[in-house]
């Protein structure tokens, strides 16, 4: 039981929206698709649903071709960035809407909507309009539309990207419980790495139409395939340089030479892109770490932490520091890296070693 | 690929294809037959070529028609459209007066074509009419029916108070759609006024203008109820414009022939004026 | 440039109507980067739009430095805006947009030439000066309603509007690096209004968190994060935000459902004193895993988030739902997670007010 994209690619005007797409969603499985904009998120999203055809390839539900299949034979539900709702309708007749059209019976209807609007905390609302709720509860409102009628497809393209931070929060741990027990497959579109996260299931990151990654949640964050998931799947980004690898060791010019760590030992020598990530960079010095120099560029103070955007060897780097740190713009500064929590991408940009440790 | 996608939205605006090859495409190849052909009896025609095409495009008659009707165009585009913008800039923004002034500015659009003709003609003349009354107590000579630029002055008058409106409720539409942003914007960038028009609103107006550029210039072009009613074309041919012209011709002096060769003239000078207009808004859409 | 005094500045709609402003006294330091955090409705952009001048407030007044600014309209200010959405002017050249304040301004060409240059050198926007402002990217054309504000002298304020609402985040980082790069060379006094804790903390030198019109709290963000003067505050600041149990007090104790938990002395003379309805609040943070021999608080744990840097604990303390950020390699023993509330860490609130 499952969708299944195979081959599909789609340009308009002679852009290319999206190339050769192969996937296959499961059903009771949350899928997120993570990209930043103009990925090609929505224009997947858009042929999944049957809104929009695409140039080559086939869409394939339970084994089905349904590529040609209109939206309004297939049984999907959207959700959008907006939240879209019918104005004149209460929360109630919103609900019911696609239920009606589905031509259930009264009772029916009502015992589902009832379910639905009680499961999205919305139920005491129901007989308000769509313009006297609040943006949550408008969004709550929109997708208990998209849930009541248990479609074979859930899509939701980024919908919380409009609401207030906290809400977002409450909303979004909610989600993965609302569709624990849905035999439905779930897609989430999103730029937030964070959100990725939060939601688990599986993701697949897209960059300009094209799949560079797709697994399980987590594993996708700690084993990132290539450089551009390492910009695009963290937050903030992975720190990257180019360094030397020879003789048993990694270099950078006169800025550093060191031991290769244990992972990084079967590497031939030659050129690969160091990563490492913001919170394995250390204010203080120990044993085991290396010494590197950069100069402050500015410092952000987040309460628990603190990030200092350095640049070194040219790069743009961050270091995330427990605690509070004040350091002054310009300032010499040393920064101390785990080398065993390094990554290493070859001169494709591709992935050749991880940190064994359990978490990225 | 392309092609196949939309197989089924062709089957569906069939029936729309056969009511306009009726309605229209029929008619037209009618009056595309009738151009080459002289017409003397339901039996006797004889073919012509482009004889009549040839005879209409030299016809000092209709060169008169044409330039007062390019005259025409051309003043109630520079009349309307500058006022309908500066109209739209002075109307309230929200409030009780939206709706009131909304409703006033829709009413003579709802007034039927010919009956505005009759408005004017009563209003204007200068026995009776309350215009034209006037306008001699205060020591104008003022005569539609006898003076030629009277005339022509009455034709815009009444165009501008029958078509302004529409100008006037797209360019709100559009300004309603500028968010507020962008004035707090420009105050705080100090901008004054006019920079605000020519910056921001100008700008955003572009799509809307180039809209009501357009429907102002074909109806204007095909103006034929209002003079007809309020003038007759005259004094003399002073306001006989295309399609006045072409109605003497075709039912007044039965010229088929020639009146169907000049209605096609007609049509593709339409034609191609919207063509213009297609490209400019479709080059518009790729720059934004 | 200049300090902005908030004097007894309070702001109805309607008069007789709801205050979309509590009344209150604020001043913000010259050169200081401030944000207005806090949800929907909270009143941040409402004073946002008072400093600015968009809105004339209904009582108080509001100084720039030794000015009185409260009935000027924006452009007598001397403050640029940054607005939630792009607002560029689409026919000109980016160049003509961040000259435009200028030339509004009658200043001459030579000096608006050499400005722009050096604003757009500051905020990189050197490569495009001569593309039209129209066809640049969304964070392109926030640097350049930023540069519309700095590009004048005189700029007495910058006051930003959510200004990364349509931004990708790997953009946001970039874009808040240059943000704090320019305050630190200009030294400006910027405002910013957001209900994005992480912007907010990261932007600002102090944080004004606001609720219902009322500002909760102004104060760094660390101050913030580890001493929130407000449940609220420590609900909407960290995600998720802070625990809070309800407990009663007894001697240097909080008592949550029979669990006894060490807190600082003074702190629960206080609460005792205060009266109400007493809370505790800890930061998921800043509970710490016990040690082996360590006497510590057992936390029945319903759910485990794997977040990729940490493990987000989901559990129970007695009837109380907690959360516990876990670093990596904590394990869970069998009977559930057993944690210590650090003394400095575990706050009292009376009535939702930090005590002591």
């Amino acid at each position: 039981m499952s969708l299944v994209l195979e081959g599909v690619s789609r340009t308009v005007g002679g852009e290319v929206y999206l190339d050769d797409i192969n996937l296959t969603f499961e059903r009771g499985e949350f899928n997120v698709l993570l990209g930043l904009t103009e990925a090609g998120k929505t224009t997947m999203m858009r042929i999944m649903a049957g809104l929009e055809p695409p140039n080559t390839g086939r869409v394939v539900e339970d084994g089905q071709d349904v590529t040609r299949v209109p939206v309004r034979k297939r049984s999907v539900g959207m959700v959008y960035q907006q939240f879209i709702n019918y104005p004149s309708l209460s929360v109630y007749d919103n609900i019911a809407s696609p239920l009606k059209l589905a031509g259930l019976d009264k009772g029916q209807i009502d015992r589902l909507v009832r379910t639905e609007a009680e499961r999205l905390g919305i139920d005491h609302l129901i007989d308000r309009l769509p313009a006297e709720l609040s943006g949550g509860q408008q969004q709550r409102c929109a997708m208990a539309r998209a849930l009541v009628r248990d479609a074979r497809l859930v899509l939701l393209d980024e919908p919380l990207v409009n609401l207030d931070y906290k809400l977002r929060e409450g909303l979004r741990s909610e989600l993965r419980t609302l569709f624990a027990d849905r035999d439905t497959v779930v897609v989430y579109a999103t730029t937030e790495p964070e959100e990725a996260l939060v939601l688990g299931g599986k993701t697949t990151v897209l960059h300009e139409g094209r799949v560079i990654q797709h697994g399980v949640t987590a594993e996708c964050y700690r084993h990132p395939a290539n450089t551009t998931v390492t910009q695009v799947f963290a937050d903030p980004p992975m720190n990257l340089m180019p360094v030397v690898v020879g003789d048993g060791e990694v270099s950078v010019g006169g800025l550093l030479r060191a031991p290769l760590p244990g992972h990084m030992k079967d590497l031939a020598p030659g050129h690969y892109t160091l990563g490492v990530r913001p919170h394995h960079l250390y204010v203080a010095g120990a044993d085991n770490l290396v010494t590197l120099h950069g100069t402050v560029e500015v410092a952000e103070i987040a309460g628990s932490v603190t990030y200092v955007h350095l640049e070194v060897n040219g790069r743009d780097w961050v270091v995330e520091e427990r605690g509070v740190h004040p350091v002054h713009p310009g300032e010499r500064f040393d920064i101390h890296m785990d080398l065993n929590r390094a990554y290493a991408f070859d001169s494709a940009d591709q992935l050749v070693a991880a940190p064994d440790s359990q978490r990225g | 690929m392309e092609k196949r996608e939309y197989q089924w939205a062709w089957l569906m605006v069939l029936p729309v294809v056969l009511v306009v090859a009726f309605s229209a495409i029929m008619p037209l190849m009618t009056v595309v037959n009738y151009s080459v052909q002289d017409i003397f009896g339901p039996d006797s025609r004889f073919f012509v070529g482009t004889e009549w095409f040839k005879e209409v495009l030299r016809d000092p008659q209709l060169h008169g028609a044409l330039i007062r009707q390019i005259i025409f165009s051309a003043a109630v585009l520079l009349i309307q459209i500058p006022l309908g913008i500066g109209l739209a800039l002075c109307l309230p923004k929200k409030g009780p007066w939206v709706s009131v002034s909304l409703v006033l500015l829709a009413l003579p659009l709802l007034v039927p074509w010919n009956v505005v003709g009759t408005i004017w003609q009563v209003f204007a003349r200068p026995d009776v009419g309350l215009a034209g009354v006037f306008l001699n107590s205060i020591g104008l000579d003022y005569n539609y029916t006898g003076d030629s630029v009277d005339a022509w002055v009455t034709v815009l008058v009444m165009d501008v108070w029958h078509w302004t409106s529409l100008v006037i409720l797209l360019c709100y539409a559009g300004l309603q759609a500028i968010p507020d942003a962008f004035y707090q914007a420009a105050r705080i960038d100090g901008a004054s006024r006019w920079a605000v028009f020519r910056y921001i609103e100008l700008p955003k107006l572009k799509g809307v203008l180039l809209i009501a550029i357009l429907l102002r210039f074909i109806f204007s072009f095909r103006i034929y109820a209002e003079p007809f009613v309020l003038t007759g074309g005259g004094p003399g041919n002073a306001t006989t414009f295309l399609s006045q012209r072409l109605t003497t011709m075709a039912v007044g002096q039965f010229d088929l022939g020639p009146a169907a060769a000049f209605s096609l003239v007609y049509f593709l000078i339409i034609l191609l004026f919207s063509y213009v207009f297609y490209l400019t808004i479709l080059n518009m859409d790729r720059e934004g | 440039m200049a300090r902005i005094e908030l004097n007894h500045l309070a702001h109805q709609y309607a008069p007789g109507g709801d205050y979309a402003l509590q009344p209150m006294q604020h001043v913000w330091e010259d050169g200081g980067a401030y944000a207005l955090l806090g949800p929907s409705g909270c009143g941040k952009t409402t004073l946002l739009n008072i400093i600015s001048g968009l809105l004339q407030p209904s009582e108080g007044r509001v100084m720039f430095g030794e000015r009185d600014v409260t009935t000027l309209p924006p452009e007598q200010r001397n403050i640029g805006q940054v607005f939630q959405f792009p607002v560029i002017y689409d026919t000109m050249s980016v160049f003509d947009n961040l000259a435009f304040p200028l030339r509004n301004r009658k200043l001459g060409e030579d000096y608006v030439e050499r400005r722009v240059t050096h604003i757009a050198g500051m905020l990189g926007l050197e490569d495009v000066l001569k593309r039209r402002a129209n066809n640049l990217t969304a964070d392109a054309k926030q640097k350049i309603s930023l540069g519309r504000g700095l590009v004048r002298e005189d700029v007495a304020a910058v006051l930003f509007d959510e200004p990364l609402t349509v931004i990708d985040p790997h953009l946001k980082w970039q874009l808040r690096r240059k943000l704090r790069e320019v305050h630190e060379q200009l030294n400006l006094t910027l405002v910013y209004v957001t209900h994005d804790q992480t912007e907010a903390l990261t932007f600002a030198d102090k944080v004004v968190v606001m609720l219902a019109g009322q500002v909760l709290q102004v104060g760094t963000p660390q101050a913030l994060f580890e001493r929130p003067e407000h449940t609220f505050v420590g609900y909407f600041i960290g995600s998720p935000g802070m625990n809070f149990l309800d407990c009663q007090v007894d001697g240097s104790h909080a008592v949550v459902d029979g669990e006894r938990i060490p807190v600082d002395p003074a702190m629960a003379e206080a609460a005792r004193t205060a009266g109400g309805l007493l809370q505790l609040g800890i930061r998921p943070g800043l509970i710490r895993p016990a040690g082996a021999d360590e006497p510590g608080l057992t936390v029945k744990v319903d759910k485990v988030e794997d977040l990729g840097d940490y493990e987000l604990v989901t559990g129970h303390l007695g009837q109380h739902q907690i959360h516990v950020r876990l670093e990596q390699s904590e394990k869970i023993g069998s009977d559930g997670l057993r944690v210590v509330f650090p003394t400095e860490n575990a706050l009292l609130y009376a009535d939702d007010k930090l005590v002591g």
